[in-house]
């Protein structure tokens, strides 16, 4: 009897575990590759924690449609620029609600305040919270937001006016961005007058699509949906980041049914997950350039001729076919295809030996010279092997007689050093921001940006003239003219040898429905369903 | 002995982490750059433009005043960062332990007692294989073979992604027996099987061979012989004459892996997802994170003395001689 006691016991257990696994229905687990840094996106710069925090629990003034770079109306419904390019006016959406939790129920809807403090927060060092958890507010000032905008005014409850210190085409796009997220200020103040105001960043308040629940370090965040969520409640009822670093066991979680949607995948289990029939393999071109740069501020590097030689001198496809084993595309422009403005019409600098070894004679170089290549230490999208690559292009530069060292740092001492020009040559590289030309051609290529991101230490006044001109210009088609032509003048000059554009993988289960890979390489599951 | 071992702690882990080249300020910046001026400032606001001298008397007066410092990453305090991770370490090291002694015991006293038998070459020819066995390699094995193909257990992780449970003690066995929903905790007993198969094998195979060389050199003591001439059972000549005496070194190496599992769990935590302690430390050394990586190594150094400390004390329990002899 007894033992039949234990037997139901353990047959009413295994039951019950069945039933909770046909629950999955309304619930969408996510195996994530790692742990938020916090949940408040302005104190923070990496994707893992966008994912986790602007993206399911906050909403912005704008947004960009699902799976697109295009802009579309957020919590502002909609705003002006002025004739000057200096006043944005935006007019807010009413009837906003902001999400209710344990411990505050808000009193309110969302209205020009949350605007104020979300951007006060960063912009004024005497803000109440702008010391707060670090306060350090990496995007923002990295953006140069702190220096163009000049104030933000409320005009009344549903209208704030942006005040800039110049013209700047992109700012729109850039209040797009995540850490332009929009906070409640009322649970701020609260949270500040219980003298906790820790706690609104490790817990925040936000209007977007999910509520966080519950996050357990290193193991999983949990949300709900957001009931009143103003874009209409999500399909799914719950969402559960499952933290699990290694990719072979994210694979794993996935064909076992235990996670519906995992990022980057070995490239090695692509083919495997292309014909697993319970696994749909979602690709799209990632927004995202891998470069060679030359220092142009060193011989024999300030020669154009020198560049346009190595540049010719390169085998891309031969990397593409080696490093990114068919998930990536050659580049030819500084900017990937997926961007407006892109300029088809550039020739790239086609594979050619011979060329290039006459253009070096020519040049001065009949029995070439040294050099260095830097190699990253580690995997980026744009780069996923990057002594590989270099290994490669040392080979090809052997072949014209430039012989190149291959050089490689720890990660933080390799961008030091590179920042510093210590280099020859290096390999980098750039994923978007905001889906805006100016997001690569002036961050990596103006003269501004010499000694920080721009590592090819190129400042060339005709580029130069061209992308400034279209940053204080609002029309788009004048934008994009200007782009196009700034694009022929940096092919010309070859301040790079641009190298690839990677192909972003993305395997979810196939119950999984609407999942649209974000171009930005985030991970958005408003509108995701799960049949 | 104590306090010069953690002065040794402290000093080692705070050089060795200065050592290595590399700025956490520069590594959150990434490939965007920031500009010398706010470099100069942000580090001054970690106090990481002091010489490091003055940076190592600040992080040991800490130290005396209960202070680990905050994480440069999350912000958060150190120690509550590692109270929050600690827990989910000792339950995976608890049963790990528990499968390495459950059956390396008995293997190695059977091997002991029947040696040189089928069964002694099949527990000595087990062991090595499972004391060379690369961790990652085995886990994804388990994982594929038991989770992927057979069904029988989860990949990873604690507990099912369907049973939302308060982290109230932070042992989650304890807390899904404590919550309200059903199947939470076999989800979460099943949870535990393979990640602690998988840091168990290692002890296990130390265990079954230690206890077996022990034995070994305990039944050929004259006392031993005199128990079997006075007629007593086999089996209380093993268990209780010998065995007691076996366990002395097998204590001290079950003592000693303890603080082995304690803090080199983070291969078997990585594959597993299971939020432990270890991979943390990791993490923070990746990240620069300077005061996570001397706090944490801190914390699991005062564990390892603790641990040792209580083997001491379980020799005089065993054998009371060496209880005497202090």
């Amino acid at each position: 009897m007894r033992y039949r006691k234990g037997f139901t016991a353990v047959f009413v257990a295994l039951a019950l575990l069945f039933a909770a696994s046909s629950a999955y229905a309304t619930t969408c687990v996510y195996c994530s590759e790692g742990s938020p840094e916090g949940f408040t996106p302005a104190l923070y710069t990496s994707g893992t924690t966008f994912d986790a925090s602007s993206r399911a629990i906050f909403d912005r003034l704008v947004l960009f449609e699902r799976g697109t770079t295009t802009i579309i109306p957020g919590l502002a419904e909609k705003w002006e620029v002025s004739d000057d390019g200096r006043t944005y006016t935006f007019s807010l959406r009413k009837g906003v609600k902001f999400h209710t939790k344990k411990n505050f129920t808000p009193s309110r809807d969302f209205n020009a305040e949350d605007v104020l403090w979300s951007f006060y927060r960063q912009l004024d060092p005497n803000h109440p919270y702008h010391k707060i958890s670090g306060g350090s507010y990496e995007y923002f000032t990295g953006m140069s937001m702190d220096k163009l905008i000049e104030r933000i005014e409320k005009k009344d409850d549903y209208t704030v006016v942006f005040h800039l210190t110049r013209p700047e085409a992109p700012f729109i796009a850039n209040m797009g961005m995540d850490f332009a997220s929009i906070h409640s200020a009322e649970y701020a103040d609260k949270m500040m007058q219980a003298g906790t105001p820790d706690l609104n960043d490790q817990d925040p308040v936000g209007t977007g699509p999910f509520v966080l629940v519950q996050y357990q370090k290193d193991s999983t965040i949990r949300y709900i949906a957001h009931p009143e969520y103003w874009g209409g409640k999500a399909a799914i009822d719950k969402l559960v980041f499952s933290i699990t670093p290694d990719a072979s066991v994210r694979y794993a979680k996935l064909k076992a049914g235990e996670c519906h949607v995992m990022p980057y995948p070995n490239p090695a289990d692509l083919a495997q997950m292309a014909t697993d029939k319970d696994i749909q393999l979602l690709e799209k071109e990632g927004l995202n350039v891998g470069y060679l740069g030359f220092n142009t501020e060193k011989k024999p590097f300030d020669n154009v001729d020198v560049r346009r030689a190595l540049s010719l001198a390169i085998n891309k496809q031969a990397i593409i076919d080696a490093v990114f084993q068919g998930a990536g595309k050659i580049a030819k422009n500084p900017i990937p295809p997926t961007i407006w403005s892109y300029n088809d019409a550039v020739k790239d600098y086609d594979y050619d030996p011979a060329a290039a070894k006459k253009m070096l004679v020519d040049a001065g170089f009949p029995n070439g010279f040294e050099t260095d290549i830097w190699a990253m230490p580690v995997q980026r999208p744009y780069n996923p092997n990057a002594r590989r690559m270099a290994e490669i292009i040392q080979a090809d530069w052997a072949k014209v007689g430039v012989k190149a060292q291959i050089v490689t740092y720890e990660w933080g001492e390799y961008l030091k050093r590179s920042k510093e020009g210590e280099h020859q040559t290096v390999l980098l590289g750039w994923t978007g921001d905001n889906g805006d030309p100016d997001n690569f051609l002036s961050v990596l290529l103006g003269c501004d940006a010499v000694g920080s991101a721009n590592r090819a230490r190129w400042c060339y006044q005709p580029f130069e003239d061209l992308i400034q001109k279209a940053k204080v210009t609002a029309d788009v088609a004048e934008r994009t003219r200007l782009y196009e032509e700034a694009q022929m003048v940096f092919k010309d000059q070859a301040p790079w040898v641009t190298i690839a554009h990677s192909v972003v993988f993305v395997p979810v289960r196939k119950e999984v429905k609407d999942f649209k890979i974000d171009p930005f390489g985030g991970f958005v599951f408003y509108g995701v369903d799960i049949q | 002995m104590v306090v010069p071992a953690f002065i040794g702690v402290t000093l080692l882990t705070f050089s060795l982490i200065h050592l290595i080249p590399g700025d956490p300020v520069m590594l959150m910046a990434g490939e965007r750059g920031i500009d010398p001026q706010r470099h100069a400032r942000l580090k001054a606001q970690l106090g990481l433009d002091q010489p490091l001298t003055v940076q190592y008397a600040k992080y040991v007066k800490g130290i005396f005043h209960g202070d680990l410092g905050k994480s440069i990453v999350t912000k958060k305090p150190v120690f509550a960062e590692f109270m929050t991770l600690f827990p989910a370490t000792v339950e995976l090291s608890l049963f790990a332990m528990f499968f390495a002694v459950v059956l390396g015991l008995p293997a190695g006293v059977i091997a002991g007692v029947k040696r040189g038998s089928v069964f002694d070459h099949t527990v000595m020819g087990v062991s090595l294989t499972g004391y060379s066995m690369p961790i990652f390699w085995w886990g994804l094995l388990l994982i594929l073979f038991f989770s992927v193909n057979l069904g029988w257990t989860p990949v990873s992780g604690r507990i099912s992604a369907l049973y939302w449970i308060d982290a109230d003690t932070g042992f989650m066995l304890i807390d899904a027996l404590r919550s309200d929903e059903k199947g939470a905790f076999i989800s979460a007993l099943s949870h535990l099987i393979l990640p602690s198969i998988v840091l168990g094998t290692i002890p296990l195979a130390v265990i079954a061979r230690m206890t077996r060389s022990s034995m070994l050199e305990v039944l050929q003591e004259d006392y031993v012989r005199t128990a079997r001439a006075k007629g007593l059972a086999p089996w209380r000549v093993t268990l209780i004459h010998a065995l007691r005496n076996a366990l002395i070194p097998v204590i001290t190496i079950i003592g000693l892996q303890t603080g082995v599992l304690l803090a080199g769990a983070i291969l078997t935590e990585t594959i597993f997802a299971w939020p432990g302690v270890g991979k943390w430390i990791v993490e923070s050394i990746r990240r620069r994170d300077y005061p996570s990586v001397q706090g944490g190594i801190l914390l699991i150094a005062s564990l390892i003395i603790l641990v040792n400390m209580l083997v001491d004390i379980m020799y005089g329990i065993i054998n009371p001689r060496i209880r005497h002899n202090r």
